[in-house]
């Protein structure tokens, strides 16, 4: 499976991301940077974390406006799988690939942690081969991760609500979510279930050396998928 | 010519620095502060030949500027 992880300036995670899908999952990757206007022969992208642009005026906001988002646009729309993290979630939100918004913790304060993540919703490409009921433990690292949507309701109904905050035991409270998210949401996907988004990093979670692997399964579900589309 | 175009959280989205600013001004003991909210200023230079200014400024405000979801704008054009 070729893997376009997109490098915009700023990023910091997207040699994280190069390296768990090259390395851990040996799979072919490249590198897209942001100002190309193609992905080349691309069957899944990455949008990796980091500060793309410095955060200028909103986090996400410019980077969702360089030419290369043209083609992620362009890739989601006809199904391709693309996972975004972090900083990726937050240009995702703000290119209109995913719903909703991602605004300042309501702690105020840089959230850098493992939390627990119970996945939800419809099956994506990146949650496909997660046992039901496997509660993830994977870092967090962000000041701007409080999800913010005007109908939560219909999220829920629609099963796009992938990734929540929830305690060690998988509990749903607010001792457990880190940024004041509105219910707990910490990775959400498209209505076609092929665009996924979350805050939390399972890039630096992929191997045991780092501490988890849980962050590996997202990758895993991935390459089980390759050749089909949602 | 030159925009003025102001960019304000939505009524009802939680603003935690808005918070923290009115409390810190209580601190300073300005006991009539009841809440503050952050929002953005941003100038805009602009040729003066537009045609269309209001309908350009709009989009720029939809397109960049505010994230509709979470923010509202307004815009003051300034000959």
């Amino acid at each position: 499976m070729n893997v376009a992880v997109v490098r915009f300036p700023g990023s910091n995670c997207d040699d994280d991301a190069f390296h768990v899908v090259g390395r851990v999952m040996g799979q072919p990757v490249r590198f897209a940077w942001h100002k190309e206007s193609s992905l080349g022969a691309a069957d899944a992208v990455v949008l990796p974390g980091g500060f793309s642009y410095g955060d200028y005026l909103r986090a996400g906001a410019m980077a969702a406006n360089s030419p290369i988002m043209g083609a992620v646009k362009e890739f989601a729309e006809k199904g391709g799988p693309v996972l975004a993290i972090c900083n990726g979630y937050q240009i995702a939100c703000e290119a209109g690939l995913l719903d909703g918004a991602l605004t300042r913790n309501a702690s105020l304060h840089f959230e850098c942690r493992d939390v627990h993540l119970a996945v939800e919703g419809k099956p994506t490409p990146f949650t496909r081969a997660i046992p039901a009921g496997r509660v993830l433990r994977i870092p967090i690292a962000h000041a701007e991760g409080r999800f913010v949507h005007p109908n939560i309701e219909q999220l829920e109904k629609e099963g796009r609500v992938v990734f929540r905050y929830v305690d060690s035991a998988g509990g749903t409270n607010d001792a457990a979510n880190p940024n004041g998210s509105m219910a707990n949401i910490a990775g959400t996907c498209n209505a076609r279930g092929n665009v996924v988004g979350l805050m939390p990093h399972p890039e630096r979670a992929a191997e045991l050396i780092l501490g988890s692997d849980d962050g590996k399964m997202l990758f895993a579900s991935l390459i089980g998928e390759t050749g089909r589309r949602v | 010519m030159k925009a003025k175009v102001y960019v304000t959280l939505k009524e009802g989205v939680l603003d935690p620095q808005g918070q923290a600013v009115a409390r810190a001004l209580g601190r300073l003991g300005f006991s009539e502060v009841q809440d503050a909210r952050i929002g953005k200023y941003i100038e805009v230079q602009l040729a003066d030949d537009v045609k269309d200014v209001e309908g350009h400024l709009k989009q720029m405000c939809e397109k960049l500027l505010a994230n509709t979801v979470i923010e509202e704008y307004r815009y003051e054009i300034v000959k």
